[in-house]
């Protein structure tokens, strides 16, 4: 009995691999295991190698697996690129269309199965995918009327008969793989799993669905990988909520389109990646002297300029803070989880509007496209706040004066109004202005704005601004990480500590403003302190360093070649860097 | 009922003597008041440059964005508030060059946003260089020689990218174009009005007089019929662009507010946001 397994489909793109992987998900987080699925892809619709890889466990896990128990292989480039992965008892399951073959060394045991030649008896060789799925659930020892009702789901529009060969299909890969492999092959008996609905979304599915519960009504974005799932499920969505998905000409409509609404009252989003997040810099910087409310989704992906738009990176980091000429408030926020992105979804709704700036909630691609099992998320957490907004009628204006849109008070945030309440009028202008928004240049007056909006944020309240485990009074090593590092990084630790080395974690939620005083103690208490990030130039291990210095104990840990850290790189190498004293 | 005077607030423009754009001004404010408006109902949201200047000079909410900006922007309020009324204004480099993307794609979109641009062949606030509506050959600073790029035919695009309500006026002509403004704003969709608004400090080629001497009006071309799309851009490249008055209505066009599914018939800034328990719920089951 296994209580993990790691499975992995691959072919050329456009081959249906990615439903393959779904529907095998599907019916595998039904049963209640714990999923996490990353798909490797490339900036392509027909060809090129493709492959999605899933590990199924008894147990939460959030990050892509060392090694790999089972492969699928629809050609021999699946074979040839992924069979290293492949541990000793692994398995591989090829066609037998491509005449499969095992690459000198490998010691995982090969399965023929005519996958195709099945399909193509049922009637279509799409159906190969269905007769893997089966052949994978023999091998596992799961039933195939499991498959049942997501086959059903899938396909029941296309009627009673595409779903009977599904299934046929299915049980005829089971059959298949107990005749070829018969006792030869050990199979990999998976533990049988609590049997609890959970969901299964990726990042993307959790920041849409926070956006909806957080009150946005509209989106106006352009297309971009790996962004465009947040609008294309908001697009199915916003209508039953009256509000709806404006497809721009590009980013800069997106982001300015985004800062109409808000102004007018309306909670409003764009979403995008790094080209994207380029164009939309003069906008932010707009939202930030207008003092104008802006929720901005920023999907890191590998730079610079279309650099790997479909490969993980986290390299938008100091553009997203700095980012825009000029000095503006700005807040930007990290989750670490499918369920952080949820919850902070939610709450980059309510800061930008209690701070009345832009806030930009990043992720990155494996955060944003990795899909798993996350747990019944809780209603009771939703809480709309819209701070200094007022919608009441204001008493009427002497001579016309304007409202004090921007007057100038204590915290920095002044009293709102949207457009249309009754003797609310004032002006917004991106040019430096007065309270009441009227274009000034006066020193005094300059002086006054910039210093209320810069203090707006600087005491920014925000729930949970690092993550942290934090398990010794003093550590041989602090990881510290932001975004989806979190599940390598956190699977590397047991390993780390049974090394015998002390390791706490720190995974920034708040990169900006950046929490330095709640990141100084456990700085402090740190012999050595790991940066591990998505970058070639260590871009988290300087904020840190500049916010809150020890820098002399700091050295990073970086990984830019377009693939996600594995626990195995981060285990090892903060083993080596630990034991050279390197750091 | 509001008057002209009720859109006048006291701020001083800082145009120069004589520039077209207070009539431009003027027009907006009695047009406003002609349909029945009152400030509060009225959002001006313009670009940068000399014209931009606008949405501050009018007593109603303004939005003075960045350049090339003012029709996202100006779509964005009203896609949140469809009960406001709401004019986005700017200048030929500020709607022609820089913002030519998002004119077209207004006008595609076709968001119940009235445009008026002032048109006065010249950048004026970065003090005199070519815009994508001076003539060839016309010199700045900018092109010492004369400009060599051929200039731009907005009215046709504006035919051609499918625009509902395209207008041309001049603005002397300041019962005309309180007219012009009164329809556009009435006009259900986009509408776009090109104000020849003349730059006495830095055009000496396109001013009062030459417009005066080269417009034709439209009411004077026998049998003109607005509705004809056809002969509207047949009309318009037998005067080189040159003429005044309502070339294009279409009044069937539905406007992107009365097509969007779904889209609600009360103001989007007025809903509730609480999402009910039920509901979340069945959106959760969607991922399970």
């Amino acid at each position: 009995m296994i209580e993990q397994l790691s499975w992995k489909v691959g072919g050329q793109q456009g081959e249906g691999i990615e439903s393959t992987g779904e529907i095998f998900a599907i019916a595998l987080n039904r049963m209640g295991y714990y999923l996490y699925g990353y798909r490797h892809f490339s900036s392509r619709i027909k060809g090129g190698h493709t492959n999605n890889k899933i590990r199924v466990s008894t147990n939460e896990v959030r990050s892509v697996s060392d090694d790999l128990d089972m492969l699928i292989a629809f050609d021999q480039e699946t074979i040839d690129v992924n069979a290293h992965e492949l541990h000793s008892g692994g398995i591989i399951i090829g066609d037998a269309k491509f005449k499969p073959v095992k690459p000198e060394g490998c010691k995982a045991e090969l399965v023929i199965i005519p996958f195709s030649e099945i399909a193509t008896e049922l009637g279509t060789s799409l159906m190969k995918n269905m007769v893997a799925i089966g052949a994978t659930s023999a091998a596992l020892g799961v039933d195939t009327a499991t498959y049942q009702a997501v086959v059903e789901e899938i396909f029941g529009r296309k009627g009673e008969k595409v779903v009977t060969s599904n299934m046929e299909a299915i049980q005829r890969g089971a059959d298949a793989f107990v005749q070829s492999a018969g006792n030869s092959v050990q199979t990999l008996s998976l533990k049988k799993a609590d049997g609890k609905n959970r969901m299964f979304m990726i990042g993307n599915d959790a920041i849409a669905l926070g956006a909806l519960a957080g009150g946005a009504r509209l989106m106006a974005a352009y297309p971009i990988t790996p962004a465009s799932e947040i609008m294309e499920y908001l697009i199915k969505k916003l209508p039953e909520f009256g509000g709806t998905v404006i497809q721009t000409e590009d980013e800069i409509a997106a982001a300015t389109m985004a800062i109409g609404s808000n102004y007018a009252g309306v909670r409003t989003l764009t979403a995008s990646a790094g080209p994207g997040l380029s164009l939309m810099m003069e906008a932010i910087g707009l939202s930030g002297i207008t003092e104008t409310p802006l929720v901005i989704v920023d999907t890191q992906r590998g730079g610079p300029s279309t650099g790997l738009p479909t490969k993980q990176e986290q390299s938008d980091l100091l553009a997203m803070i700095y980012g825009t000429h000029g000095e503006i408030p700005k807040i930007v926020i990290a989750p670490s989880t499918v369920e952080e992105a949820f919850y902070d979804a939610i709450e980059a709704f309510n800061l930008a509007e209690e701070y009345q700036c832009p806030v930009i909630l990043l992720s990155d691609l494996q955060l944003s496209l990795g899909k798993q099992t996350v747990e019944p998320l809780d209603y009771h957490k939703i809480k709309i706040r819209r701070g200094k907004l007022n919608d009441q009628e204001l008493p009427e204006r002497e001579d016309k004066a304007y409202f004090k849109r921007f007057e100038v008070t204590d915290d920095g945030v002044s009293n709102r109004v949207i457009p249309g309440t009754k003797n609310g009028v004032f002006h917004v202008t991106g040019v430096e202005h007065d309270e009441t928004g009227k274009p000034s240049e006066v020193p005094e007056n300059r002086k006054d704005q910039m210093e209320k909006r810069l203090r707006k944020i600087s005491n920014l309240s925000f729930p949970v601004p690092i993550y942290k485990r934090e398990e010794h009074e003093e550590s041989d090593v602090l990881l510290i990480g932001f975004n989806s590092t979190r599940g390598s990084i956190e699977e590397a630790i047991p390993r780390l500590e049974e090394d015998g080395f002390k390791v706490n974690h720190a995974q920034i939620r708040l990169v900006h403003p950046f929490p330095s005083d709640e990141l100084l103690p456990m700085l402090k208490a740190a012999k050595k302190v790991v940066v591990v990030e998505h970058n070639a130039t260590g871009q988290l291990a300087s904020l840190v360093k500049m916010n809150a210095g020890h820098g002399d104990k700091i050295e990073s840990l970086l990984k830019y070649d377009g693939n996600p850290f594995l626990p195995g790189d981060i285990h090892q190498q903060c083993k080596e860097m630990l034991a050279n004293g390197h750091i | 009922m509001a008057t002209f005077k009720d859109f006048r607030n006291q701020v001083k423009p800082n145009w120069c003597p004589g520039c077209g754009d207070f009539s431009v001004q003027a027009a907006i404010q009695r047009a406003a008041a002609n349909v029945g408006l009152e400030p509060d109902d009225l959002a001006v949201v313009s670009g940068i440059g000399c014209s931009g200047r606008i949405s501050g000079y009018i007593n109603a909410y303004g939005f003075h964005g960045i350049h090339g900006r003012s029709l996202p922007i100006a779509q964005g309020v009203k896609m949140a508030n469809r009960d406001l009324t709401v004019i986005a204004s700017g200048g030929d480099g500020d709607g022609f060059a820089i913002g030519m993307g998002h004119t077209i794609h207004a006008m595609r979109r076709n968001i119940d946003v009235t445009y008026i641009v002032m048109d006065n062949q010249i950048y004026g606030l970065t003090k005199g260089q070519t815009s994508p509506t001076s003539a060839e050959g016309f010199k700045t600073k900018s092109t010492p020689s004369g400009s060599i790029e051929s200039s731009l035919s907005i009215m046709e695009l504006a035919l051609s990218s499918g625009c509902g309500f395209v207008a041309q006026s001049f603005s002397t002509d300041l019962k005309d174009l309180v007219a012009i403004i009164e329809l556009g704003i009435q006009h259900k969709g986009f509408s776009l009005i090109n104000v020849f608004s003349p730059c006495v400090t830095f055009n000496k080629v396109n001013t009062y007089d030459w417009f005066k001497q080269n417009l034709v009006s439209l009411n004077d071309i026998e049998g003109y019929d607005p509705t004809n799309r056809m002969l509207a851009m047949q009309t318009l490249m037998e005067h080189d662009g040159l003429v005044k008055g309502l070339i294009y209505h279409n009044p069937t066009r539905p406007s992107y507010q009365e097509s969007v599914r779904g889209y609600s018939a009360e103001a989007l800034s007025k809903q509730n946001l609480a999402l009910p328990e039920e509901k979340f719920t069945e959106l959760m089951a969607e991922f399970m």
